[in-house]
């Protein structure tokens, strides 16, 4: 009786998880490489799937280093100071978790797009903000905004202010503090937030797809691609070829946080 | 301010609290008005009308009811995860560990197109079940089916540091004083764990009311049958009906914000009776 109520639940454990991750992530792989792998290299030889990956590329390239930007800033005010609201602040950074990633995408579709006064005016100043890249940019920066933050909080407030507060005493000035103090003391959690914001936002659909407009070769990117070519079940295998790059992505993400994981508890001891 | 410089010797708050509340502002704040403001423009039976609307109506059946069934799959199990991975040591343990967070790195339409090949009635598990006559893919099934998906690593994940937390002399000190499993289980276990099992069930609910990708591939969007309501969203904008998609938006965000409510609320209660 007393072991076999440990090994029923790990034997759960692993048919759970084989069932709801395992399965779906090598159905990508072998979806990908059913037809040989010469389809699987030709499917990125298509002009259009190089577009979005360029794209891809560029809004991740845009919006991960704001939101880096933000973060830090934002995680050293809420840690290392005082002020009233600051509740309020960290709620409102959690927002973006709260809020379905259609209507993310809808509310600059509101703003910006060309139904409304502001968007008409853009359009006549010629500047496209909705089915073009700002728009792109400005919903994956919504959606993926609160993820660097959310990791260096923790961490900060770990640390306290101790050390900076000696740096200061020392003479140090804001810069060389950062530079010398906190950013060693921060890499790794700083690195995975940069990891993590940076897959979710090469993969964003939801948001993306409202205000992208699916233009082929404009403005689709990789999982806005993966879209159009499966529904048009010509070439159902080069979606899922195109999918293997996202998947891979995602993997590398999960290896780096055990990575990080690991070294920060051999780093305690 | 002064007080502030009196007590803080650091640098860079001004500068920092500018940035970050401006940020938040533009990019968050702003945008979220402008969708409050543009419901407004819509009287309120015109609004009624487009919310409670049967095609409407059936979506929030079929999202707020999949979304709980499946947070409701996702407590069971991820009790039993989290419960194996914390006290248990079993190969690939680490590897195990490790892999629960793909649902949150893997994006949603890789996810959506990946349920759905194994889902359909060629597929691995849909071939099995269709022997039985059981159909997933482009059924209510298959969108509980990514829902759980999507929503799998928020129990285990709030479940294991509580899990380690535990004191494992107050269940030595139980078990000496008579008492048996069972009741260890049900009494000191249990109820340290209530408040994280809550938290953790809310948050993949209230994820998988919003989620849109990984469930238009495999619901197939049949009227009234398999339309989540953020899909009915998509639709009003891709027909230009901005006010119905700003009125259904809406009632989604309400939902959602009630949900945090009791997430926030939760996280309090757990922590006063730490």
């Amino acid at each position: 009786m007393k072991k076999i109520v440990p090994v029923i639940l790990v034997l759960i454990t692993f048919f759970y998880l084989g069932l709801f991750l395992i399965l779906p992530l090598s159905a990508i792989f072998v979806e990908a490489f059913r037809k040989g792998f010469e389809v699987y290299v030709n499917s990125f030889k298509d002009e259009y799937a190089w577009s979005a990956i360029k794209l891809t590329l560029l809004t991740a390239g845009i919006a991960v280093p704001l939101n880096v930007i933000f973060g830090v800033s934002a995680a050293w005010c809420i840690t290392k100071f005082e002020f009233r609201g600051k509740n309020i602040l960290i709620t409102l950074i959690d927002l973006p978790f709260a809020i379905s990633p259609v209507v993310a995408g809808l509310i600059f579709v509101l703003i910006f797009g060309q139904q409304t006064t502001f968007g008409a005016w853009l359009l006549s100043h010629n500047i496209k903000v909705i089915f073009a890249v700002p728009g792109l940019v400005l919903a994956t920066i919504f959606v993926t905004f609160p993820f660097v933050v959310r990791e260096l909080i923790p961490l900060m407030q770990e640390q306290g202010k101790i050390e900076e507060e000696a740096a200061v005493s020392l003479g140090a000035g804001g810069w060389s503090i950062f530079w010398r103090v906190t950013l060693p003391n921060i890499k790794w959690g700083l690195l995975y937030g940069v990891i993590l914001c940076n897959a979710r936002a090469m993969g964003e659909f939801g948001a993306v797809s409202v205000v992208s407009g699916h233009i082929r070769g404009e403005t689709n990117t990789i999982p806005l691609y993966i879209q159009t070519v499966y529904d048009g079940y010509s070439a159902g295998s080069s979606a899922f070829a195109m999918a293997t790059l996202l998947a891979a992505l995602a993997l590398v993400t999960l290896v780096v946080k055990s990575f990080i994981e690991w070294k920060v508890k051999h780093h305690e001891r | 301010m002064r007080k502030q410089k009196h007590r803080n010797v650091l640098p860079c708050f001004g500068i920092t609290f500018g940035f970050t509340t401006a940020y938040i502002g533009l990019i968050v704040l702003l945008p979220l008005a402008f969708l409050v403001l543009r419901t407004t423009s819509l009287t309120w039976q015109e609004f009624a009308k487009i919310v409670v609307s049967p095609q409407v109506a059936a979506s929030y059946k079929l999202t707020l009811g999949a979304s709980f069934l499946a947070a409701v799959i996702n407590a069971i199990f991820g009790f039993i995860v989290a419960w194996s991975l914390v006290r248990y040591k079993f190969p690939c343990r680490r590897l195990i560990d490790a892999i629960v967070d793909l649902p949150f790195a893997m994006p949603t339409a890789v996810s959506g197109i990946a349920l759905t090949a194994v889902c359909a009635p060629n597929g691995w598990i849909g071939g099995i079940t269709k022997s039985f006559g059981l159909k997933i893919a482009y059924t209510q099934l298959g969108v509980l089916v990514a829902l759980t998906f999507i929503g799998l690593p928020f129990v285990i994940r709030t479940l294991q540091p509580t899990l380690e937390d535990i004191d494992k002399e107050i269940e030595e000190a139980a078990e000496s004083l008579g008492a048996t499993k069972f009741q260890i289980f049900t009494r000191i276990i249990l109820p340290s764990l209530l408040p994280s099992l809550a938290t953790g069930f809310t948050l993949a609910f209230a994820r998988a009311i919003g989620e849109y990708g990984s469930v238009v591939f495999i619901s197939g969007n049949i009227a009234y049958k398999t339309e989540i309501t953020p899909l009915l969203i998509v639709a009003k904008l891709e027909a230009f009906d901005y006010a119905g998609a700003t009125a259904i938006s809406l009632m989604l965000l309400l939902m959602s914000f009630v949900l945090m409510l009791i997430i926030n609320s939760l996280q309090f209660y757990g922590q006063k009776f730490k």
